[in-house]
């Protein structure tokens, strides 16, 4: 059983006792603990159950990549799943929660499915659910969520809070080993702007642990120092507790800084994003262990050789009293050299190896354990908890020659670089075939815009093993990184005490010859449950390619990306391949290193800022007086006024019939206003629109259609021509930002030499619509300027100087356009925007003898729609042109060119039996449903009913008290007076007679006045 | 759990602040001597901000062939536009007044650069930015603009439908307990 030592614990304040919960128990633990080792600590071994076969598992590693120690953290606010236990620091109240297991995690009732594991192998799931199709979704994927899958989705509102940082600096070292360490000095000293990050909140590494000596001091020594001298450079920043989660194109990298997660008293931010710019990445990320594949390799109490000797070391933790260790390389000699001072038993070590000739298995050897050589695990014993290992002939195929009982199997694969920095962003690995890794190929490094390397490699994760490598590396990476920025360095070469280690000899299945029982029981991935007879099943059935073969088996998947599964992996597929290891290459590393918490993603956006939400300078007033909202783009609009004791469509109908029989007021401010101008500005827009805007006359309006260059219409609005140069142009509300970059688009890179200034003057102005029979009436009695008929016809504009005494200031300037989009008699008046509300305040006031009322869209749409008016997004889709619309006249003849000119005559543009828009009027007075279809005889090769044409615009018309509605339909002008039939969401069917468009006041009389 | 910290900064809203769009060719080769004649500084190079002589205003470079022409007042403004069409020049200027489509916030205190950097994809650090430059940038999700006009204070401008937006990440991003420490 595992327990707290008497003594050590490097991380460790033993005067800080910490409680903690467990599955509900009460834990304690000191300060300096990870949720790990205190769970450790505590006796408590069994941490969590396997994703598919529900088997006990226990802590494997000690750091980022650990697979099974997964938890569900905190409560109710602040619970988060899949935590690794051995990369959460213990605070005083930490709740946590073991996965993956009912009722409890002693007893699982899933587990039986280990019984039944020779029934679930790899692609049990494709292969078993694929029929009868409609049973997937409805039957077998609730129960397999049910029955797998790790932590629960929190279910709360996240209490905390988040944030981005933006950080730019010459050059970003990610990992605070002493590689990355040495790097950040050699480089701070040349001159360099130098952020070092460190993902654990220890400087240092696995130097102290593995007891190096660098200058003659012990790497804790060293260490110490040297942040102590980076301390006095001001160029240089160095911060813990955040890790390189990924890097992207252009030397773009996010971090991941945790700041509360150890500590949750201490306010602010929990977890910070921070995204640098850097000029120069160095990754000093330090390497994995690998397992070793043997039957019950994954038995609570089997664990990687230096994580074992990181939890006496670091945290004064034994895991058990008696240790095998099995290897197959020099440095997991360094375990049984710790545990023998810590004063445990190292019943023995396991070295796959025939011969060793490294110092390391010599000290060993002279502390009296016993070194087996050629030999491997057979099999290990037990079953929640290890009681012993069964020892055989690595070169045979696992006749047990001998049992040794034991609380705690090490094992040691050899080590990995962690590569997956470097490869984020296209770093290529090259097979190290004497180490058996994968290392970064500097000669093909992820490069910049202007084609050099922007990220190097150094110390371990660039697969110097040894220190002295290491160190030597680190400067040298150091040193050109800051050659990039012309700072010259020079470094001193560390002088480094080690032993000589000797070759490792590659191990990937153990014993070698084993055979399928043994095999379906060794783990490669202990997450997803995923074996050696897995992966050889896989590539057997076709699953040649990696990448597939993952896919097939799941192996490395899931919260921890084949961190420890990778490479032994893809070694078995290999063997069974018979090809070799790099031929079959790695799957394809991708962001983030580890889970980043959403809310780092997030950071700000969320709550009342998720989204910017734009306001009109009447926004304030709207809301007072009852708005119901409508989001347009990112504007909001008023959909209606709702009055007290109204609906929606009490308030809509009674808008609507104010402003036919007496007089509206509309907020019209989102509608994009885009100032035109220069001498050329004229021809551009003729380009612009399919109409005519250059021969139109200052002081008029015109309605103009924009189409793309393919032909298809993309906004409409009324052009006003200010002066000789100046048009200013008027676009829909969603349409603004669009219409400006399309304008600048072609200015800028087609028409460069055209002397055209475009400026979106949308946000200058407040736009205020007066509506109605009424509308003049209001008007004048505002006074200021000539309203009348003849000063002011329709689509004239005119400068407004709207009459004084707005709280004693000069009277906003602005323009009035005699425009409508309604069929009445309508001014639009634009004002400076904070004077807009002033406007309308004043507005309400000399409306109120002639019933003046607010309106909001929807009585927009349902007044343009009585008369026939299109609206961009409702008739319009992406796939219509104008001629669709019936809108030929708006389209030009006589001009030589426009955009979509050409389009708009291809074959199928100019094909008569394109839909057009027709009115479209119920038998019985019904509202259409919206978007339903005009029925055709007989069904489609699909067995779909066929069509000939769809609604685009429907609504009850309160001034003609009916239905309304407008349609796409086949040769639809030449069947005017047809009966249509629709289709509704049941099975019944609308009659509707094709009828014009145009409702209400055919003649324009209205708007004529 | 968190406690009341003091904000890291000072948000407040600026009012009155006259701007202009000045759209015009800055390469034009007669341009340099004109300028200096007419504002009594060189033409702003790239992402800079300059003062412009005649009154208390600045000019700040937004485009290849954009000015903002920032004014104390809106009447300063409207006095300086005649400034500008005496550059007289052989392509079209625009003078645009955008003075009400604008939202002005000033950011003071240590830790008003940190706030910025919480939103903005600026480099910060003082060597890289202080009084006389001028960044056009994003803020969180709309976009922005922002100056020094002293050592201590930044202003930053954006669209006014946006601004209770600007005005809410803002004070979000200068809550106490946020401090960073990388300045």
């Amino acid at each position: 059983m595992s327990t707290r030592l008497a003594k050590g614990g490097r991380y460790l304040d033993r005067a800080e006792a910490q409680s903690f919960t467990f599955n509900g128990k009460n834990f304690n633990g000191f300060k300096g603990d990870t949720l790990a080792s205190a769970l450790l600590a505590n006796g408590q071994t069994l941490m969590g159950r396997s994703f598919k076969y529900h088997r006990p598992r226990g802590v494997v590693a000690s750091g980022a990549e650990e697979p099974n120690a997964l938890m569900n953290l905190g409560s109710g606010t602040r619970f988060e799943p899949n935590q690794r236990a051995t990369t959460t620091e213990l605070f005083d109240g930490l709740e946590a929660k073991s996965q993956n297991h009912w009722p409890s995690l002693e007893f699982d009732v899933g587990a039986v499915s280990q019984y039944a594991s020779r029934l679930l192998p790899a692609g049990f799931y494709y292969k078993t659910f694929i029929h009868p199709r409609p049973f997937w979704k409805h039957v077998f994927e609730p129960i397999i969520r049910q029955s797998a899958g790790l932590g629960q989705a929190p279910k709360s509102r996240d209490a905390d809070r988040y944030e981005h940082f933006y950080a730019f600096v010459d050059i970003l070292i990610i990992g605070g080993g002493i590689a990355g360490l040495q790097a950040a000095k050699t480089a701070g000293k040349s001159g360099a702007r130098v952020l070092l990050v460190e993902q654990t909140a220890h400087w240092g590494g696995r130097a102290p642990v593995d007891g190096v000596m660098i200058d003659g001091k012990s790497a804790d020594e060293w260490v110490n120092d040297t942040l102590q001298e980076l301390d006095t450079m001001d160029n240089v920043q160095v911060r813990s507790r955040m890790m390189g989660a990924g890097i992207y194109d252009h030397g773009y990298v996010l971090a991941y800084e945790r700041l509360t997660d150890h500590a949750p008293e201490i306010g602010g931010p929990r977890h910070r994003l921070w995204r640098i710019r850097a000029g120069q990445v160095i990754t000093a990320t330090g390497a994995i262990e690998r397992p070793l594949s043997f039957a019950g390799n994954d038995i609570p109490g089997v664990m990687l050789a230096s994580a074992l000797r990181d939890y006496v070391v670091n945290f004064g933790v034994s895991v058990g009293d008696r240790t095998v260790i099995v290897a197959n390389n020099d440095d997991a000699y360094r375990t049984a050299i710790q545990l023998e001072a810590a004063g445990l038993t190292v019943s023995a070590v396991i070295d796959a190896r025939e011969t060793l000739t490294g110092d390391l298995p010599n000290q060993v050897k002279a502390l009296g354990i016993p070194v087996h050589v050629g030999r491997a695990i057979a099999k290990v014993l037990g079953g929640k908890f290890v009681t012993g290992v069964e020892i055989c002939a690595q070169a045979g195929e696992g006749a047990p020659l001998e049992t040794i009982e034991c609380d705690v199997v090490a094992m040691s694969g050899g080590w990995s670089p962690v590569v997956h920095l470097w490869s984020h962003c296209g770093g290529k690995l090259t097979w190290d075939t004497d180490h058996a890794f994968f290392r970064p190929d500097a000669s093909r490094a992820p490069t910049s815009h202007d084609g050099a390397p922007f990220v190097a490699v150094a110390g371990t994760a660039n697969g110097h093993l040894t220190t002295s490598a290491a160190l030597a590396d680190a400067q040298s990476v150091a040193l050109a990184a800051a050659k990039v920025f012309g700072h010259k360095g020079r470094a001193k070469k560390s002088v480094v005490t080690e032993p000589n280690e000797a070759a490792m000899a590659p191990v990937w299945v153990m014993p070698q010859g084993a055979g399928i029982e043994k095999r379906s029981k060794m783990w490669l991935d202990f997450q997803n449950d995923v074996k050696v007879s897995d992966v050889q099943l896989a590539a057997r059935e076709g699953f040649e390619s990696v990448e597939h073969a993952k896919r097939y088996t799941t192996l490395g998947m899931a919260t921890d990306q084949g961190k420890l599964s990778n490479i032994n992996g893809l070694a078995v597929l290999a063997g069974s391949l018979n090809a070799e290891i790099p031929q079959v290459g790695t799957t394809t590393f991708r962001p983030p290193y580890t889970p980043i918490s959403m809310g780092a993603i997030a950071g700000e956006a969320r709550g009342e800022v998720f989204q910017p939400m734009r306001r009109t300078p009447m926004h304030a007033w709207h809301e007072a007086n009852g708005a119901e909202w409508e989001p347009v783009g990112h504007w909001r609009r008023p959909f209606c006024y709702k009055q007290p004791g109204e609906t929606t469509h009490d308030a809509v109908t009674r808008e609507i019939l104010a402003v036919r029989h007496q007089v509206g007021l509309l907020d019209a401010s989102t509608l994009g206003k885009i100032q035109v101008s220069g001498p050329d500005a004229g021809k551009f827009l003729d380009m612009m629109y399919t109409n005519m805007m250059s021969n139109l006359a200052p002081g008029k309006c015109r309605y103009g259609l924009m189409c793309s260059e393919n032909g298809f219409l993309m906004d409409d609005g009324v052009v006003a021509r200010i002066d000789d140069t100046t048009w200013l142009c008027h676009t829909t509300s969603g349409g603004a930002e669009t219409v400006h970059g399309h304008m600048e688009d072609w200015l800028q890179c087609e028409w460069w030499d055209w002397d055209v200034h475009v400026v979106n003057l949308t946000e200058q102005f407040g736009q205020i619509a007066v509506v109605g029979p009424n509308a003049r009436k209001v008007l004048e009695a505002i006074g200021g300027f000539d309203v009348s008929a003849e000063a002011l016809p329709f689509m004239v504009w005119q400068e407004a100087p709207v009459a004084a005494d707005f709280d004693g200031k000069a009277a906003p300037i602005g323009r009035a356009f005699r425009i409508s989009f309604s069929g009445e008699l309508s001014y639009e008046i634009a004002v400076p925007a904070n004077r807009a509300q002033e406007l309308w305040d004043k507005l309400m006031v000399a409306g109120e003898p002639y019933g003046i009322t607010p309106y909001g869209t929807e009585a927009l749409h349902v007044l343009r729609a009585e008369k026939g008016f299109i609206m961009i997004g409702d008739e319009s889709d992406g796939t219509i042109i104008p001629q669709d619309l019936n809108m030929g006249w708006a389209v030009s003849k006589k001009k030589t060119d426009f955009i979509g000119k050409r389009g708009q005559e291809r074959s199928h543009m100019a094909d008569p039996n394109r839909w057009k828009l027709v009115g479209l009027e119920t038998e019985d007075g019904s509202v259409l449903p919206d978007g339903c279809y005009a029925l055709a005889n007989g069904n489609n090769a699909n067995g779909q009913r066929n069509t000939q044409g769809r609604v685009t615009s429907t609504y009850y018309s309160p001034t003609l008290d009916k239905g309304i509605a407008m349609g796409l339909v086949l040769h639809g002008t030449d069947r005017m007076g047809d009966v249509l039939e629709f289709n509704t969401i049941t099975t019944a069917t609308v009659r509707a007679k094709i009828v014009s468009p145009v409702f209400y006041d055919p003649e324009g009389k209205k708007q004529n006045v | 759990m968190s406690k009341m910290l003091a904000p890291m900064a000072r948000v407040t809203r600026v009012e009155g602040l006259g701007m202009a769009t000045v759209k015009l060719d800055l390469e034009m080769p007669d341009l340099v001597t004109k300028f200096t004649e007419i504002f009594g500084n060189d033409v702003p190079k790239p992402r800079s901000v300059i003062a412009s002589g005649a009154s208390a205003g600045q000019i700040a470079w937004m485009a290849p062939d954009e000015i903002l022409d920032i004014s104390m007042t809106h009447q300063d403004l409207l006095d300086r536009q005649n400034l500008w069409y005496a550059l007289d020049l052989k392509t079209k200027l625009t003078w645009a007044n955008v003075s009400d489509a604008r939202a002005v916030f000033e950011i003071a205190g240590p830790g008003a650069r940190e706030v910025l950097a919480k939103l903005c994809p600026v480099d910060l650090h003082p060597d890289s930015f202080g009084p006389g430059e001028m960044r056009r940038t994003r803020l969180a999700q709309v976009p922005a603009a922002f100056w020094m006009p002293d050592a201590s204070r930044f202003h930053l401008i954006c669209f006014r439908s946006v601004a209770q937006y600007v005005e809410d990440v803002l004070a979000l991003s200068a809550q106490g307990g946020g401090e960073v420490g990388f300045f």
